[in-house]
């Protein structure tokens, strides 16, 4: 054995226990919904103590930012602050209904965990949510399906009025144009403000009036929303 | 739209050490330690279940945790209800589930109704090394006879400290038409009747098709829009702690 094969061998030993302590993911998302846009997507690995939403527990701000308008910059602030990496955005812009994004690769280092989060247009507060997924250990290609939470911070009106910051009621926006005007508004008679799975959107077939401004034919979904699959190298 | 993971406890061992060590601390020193210590017997079996309500407006009735026989079964899907599962879904009243030999060996009730977004951990002590599975029953009071819960989970391969964390569908009991109509649903959105031994539906258990409501064109519901729901309606969350 020369030297050079000596430091070949010595230099494969280290890559491969490197990759043994680094999980590379290489992760794919399907929007499912039948008319629903997603916002940017917030992929993050994290250690198993970072959550960025926990169903059965009141939003917090971060999480009420990104269900009511979109804004994921505060919870990738909560993760990389709990030194977590994450991919923002892979979609780049709006993820259409039926739409899949492939090929997002994030590396999770000796991260254990997986959150991924997006707010569903149009609505007032829902979102897709995989909570603290354990990151499987065993090279593979596992597949997950992502319901559509309610974050319990904004009442159901379905009223479209551009309404997007947290507190401001109403929906930033019908992105497939397929939205209606004028609607009364729905009144939300759920007082359950902790996270959880949406009861879906009512919507109307009245495009000018009505009690809703989504259409009941376009708009409603049934779980799950989203579904993703992570390839563990 | 089932998760399950698992998870090793860290918490409880240390605590049972210091249970342990405390324990030691008390004793006498007037005895003999060379005494030999009395064989334990083989500990009983702890699981603790945490139970969350996912729906926006459907309380549910107290929960019902039963331990059960691995071929108990208190619903299966393409057949008849029991009538303690027709009385459950139809009223919230798990009265009819009584504990029998060769079926239910013990059951665990809820303190009461759980509201929406609201969790509740019932334990469950099994001496009886026999007890294979649990059962986990509750209606959605606002609906005719949808009920949710956990048919038949296997206990045996849960070790301490091990969690498993089930995610469950609505069924429908198929024994009241869900006619939505003022006073047939029990729960707060109507004050009707609960149970009624006339069985006026497709009289077969299945997964519910979800309800209407008033706000989506049934004009004689007394049902809303926030009174609908989406799979999954429970999240139920096992630990085996001992």
């Amino acid at each position: 054995m020369n030297l050079n094969t000596l430091t070949r061998s010595l230099l494969l030993g280290s890559l491969i226990s490197t990759s043994t302590m680094a999980a590379e993911l290489e992760i794919r998302i399907n929007n499912l919904t039948h008319g629903n846009h997603f916002t940017p997507v917030l992929l993050a690995a994290h250690d198993g103590d970072t959550h960025l939403f926990n169903v059965g527990e009141m939003a917090s701000s971060s999480l009420q930012k990104m269900a009511e308008g979109g804004d994921i910059a505060d919870l990738v602030t909560l993760v990389e602050s709990a030194n977590g990496v994450t991919v923002i955005n892979p979609a780049a812009g709006l993820m259409a209904p039926g739409q899949t994004v492939e090929g997002i690769m994030l590396n999770s280092q000796t991260l254990t965990h997986l959150s991924i989060v997006a707010m569903i247009l149009p609505t007032n507060d829902a979102f897709i949510g995989l909570d603290a997924w354990e990151i499987p250990t065993t090279p593979g290609t596992y597949t997950i399906n992502l319901n559509g939470y309610d974050a319990g911070t904004e009442a159901n009106d379905e009223v479209v009025n551009g309404g997007g910051m947290p507190g401001a009621p109403g929906i930033p926006a019908a992105p497939g144009g397929d939205g209606g005007a004028n609607a009364t508004g729905v009144s939300d008679m759920s007082s359950n403000d902790k996270v959880h799975i949406h009861p879906g959107v009512l919507g109307d077939t009245d495009v000018n009036g009505g009690m809703s401004d989504l259409d009941s034919r376009v708009h409603r979904w049934l779980n799950p929303v989203a579904r993703v699959v992570v390839t563990v190298k | 739209m089932n998760n399950l993971t698992r998870s090793a406890g860290k918490i409880l061992p240390l605590l049972l050490v210091s249970t342990s060590l405390v324990l030691a601390g008390c004793s006498d020193n007037d005895h003999d330690a060379s005494v030999p210590p009395t064989p334990t017997p083989a500990p009983d079996r702890v699981f603790s279940v945490t139970v969350t309500n996912l729906t926006a407006n459907q309380p549910m009735s107290p929960i019902a945790l039963l331990a059960v026989d691995k071929d108990y079964h208190p619903w299966q899907t393409g057949a008849s209800a029991s009538s303690a599962l027709e009385q459950l879904a139809e009223s919230g009243d798990s009265a009819g589930f009584q504990v029998e030999a060769g079926s239910i060996s013990s059951i665990t009730a809820g303190a009461g109704i759980l509201a929406p977004g609201a969790s509740e951990t019932l334990t469950m002590t099994l001496a009886d090394d026999s007890v294979a599975s649990m059962s986990l029953l509750t209606m959605l009071v606002n609906t005719n006879d949808a009920f949710s819960g956990l048919n038949n989970v296997n206990l045996d391969g849960i070790n301490v400290g091990e969690t498993q964390r089930i995610m469950t569908a609505v069924y429908d009991a198929g024994t009241e038409a869900n006619s939505e109509l003022k006073g047939t649903i029990p729960g707060p959105a109507d004050g009707g009747e609960g149970f009624n031994a006339a069985r006026d539906d497709v009289n077969r258990v299945h997964l519910h098709p979800g309800v209407i409501s008033h706000d989506d064109g049934l004009t004689d519901s007394v049902l809303n829009a926030s009174h609908r729901f989406d799979n999954p309606a429970l999240r139920i969350t096992l630990t085996r702690s001992q």
